[in-house]
């Protein structure tokens, strides 16, 4: 039984390591990954926090377009030369605005969006708070 | 009083914000360079018409010009190619056509019969000097001052238009040291 797990578990990596087998380039083994799990980890991270700018829904992991390749070449070659995360969205930034990144930093321009949910729900738990009293003063009647 | 103020006021403020976002002439996809007001990146590649002239914008400093992100597969650049001739025959700056992506021999028999309206044109093969300057799609151009930094990004197909109204006030601008 375990061993019949271990079989299709196998399989399963293989077809999923197969889907990204597009990629070629120094460094890379023969299904399009880094060399170094480490890197690729980091790799699929980083390139699904940016933002394709061609069609901007999508992440660069998950576009086909050819600026997105471009710039999946560009984070790999980053990686392979050692930098740090943050000077690789810092280079993205740097060229592509603050929009590059699906998840924007925490910085005093971008406080509203992180701070309005927290507002919001703060407010709301305020109305309820007051409705809620106000009615339990209300005399009980039919 | 304000039982009836502050949600009428919210009511205000939320049409105003639906109003903004319904206004035609405001593009969502437009993204505003990051690169505006500063440096220019440098590049050093070789002109797509001559493999051995090695073309760079570092000896331009000193001087205004535009770069012209374009391609011989971009259809919108094929658009944009007879207002660039006819804005090149004005001689007002030299327009630099960064070749992205493209295929050498394409890119030289367009220019060969269509015409030629730069002064320049590096061949930026793997775009990594577009990717220097932002560059998401061609067409786009951009307005270098004479300290080397970007004043003015225009993302789309260039017209005699667009020339006049964004860039003729901006290189005079440039040109008067502003």
């Amino acid at each position: 039984m375990i061993r019949a797990q271990a079989v299709l578990w196998t399989l399963a990596l293989a077809f999923w390591t197969g889907a990204f087998a597009q990629e070629q380039g120094p460094g890379l083994d023969p299904h399009g990954q880094l060399q170094n799990p480490v890197l690729q980890h980091r790799f699929e991270r980083i390139t699904k926090e940016l933002r394709c700018l061609v069609c901007q829904n999508e992440s660069i992991a998950d576009s086909n377009v050819e600026l997105a390749s471009d710039l999946r070449r560009q984070v790999r070659e980053m990686l392979v030369a050692g930098k740090s995360d943050d000077t690789i969205f810092k280079f993205m930034t740097d060229r592509y605005g603050e929009f590059v990144r699906f998840a924007p930093p925490l910085t005093a321009k971008t406080a509203l969006i992180w701070g309005a949910p927290f507002f919001m729900m703060l407010l709301g738990g305020f109305i309820i708070f007051r409705v809620v009293r106000q009615r339990s003063r209300m005399p009980l009647d039919e | 009083m304000w039982k009836f103020l502050l949600p009428f006021a919210a009511f205000v403020a939320l049409v105003v914000l639906f109003a903004m976002g319904l206004n035609p002439n405001r593009d969502i996809h437009a993204l505003p360079s990051p690169l505006i007001g500063k440096p220019a990146p440098e590049f050093t590649l070789t002109d797509v018409l001559d493999e051995t002239r090695v073309v760079t914008n570092s000896t331009l400093k000193g001087q205004v010009y535009v770069l012209n992100v374009w391609a011989s597969w971009c259809l919108p650049c094929r658009q944009e190619h007879e207002a660039l001739l006819a804005i090149s025959r004005e001689k007002a700056v030299p327009i630099i056509g960064l070749d992205y992506m493209d295929d050498r021999n394409k890119a030289k028999m367009l220019l060969e019969q269509l015409g030629n309206p730069y002064t320049a044109v590096p061949f930026d093969k793997d775009g990594r000097t577009a990717i220097d300057w932002g560059v998401y799609g061609a067409p786009e151009t951009y307005l270098v001052n004479a300290k080397g930094q970007i004043v003015f990004k225009f993302i789309s197909p260039m017209t005699q238009e667009i020339w006049e109204k964004e860039f003729l006030p901006r290189i005079a601008a440039a040109r008067s040291g502003a």
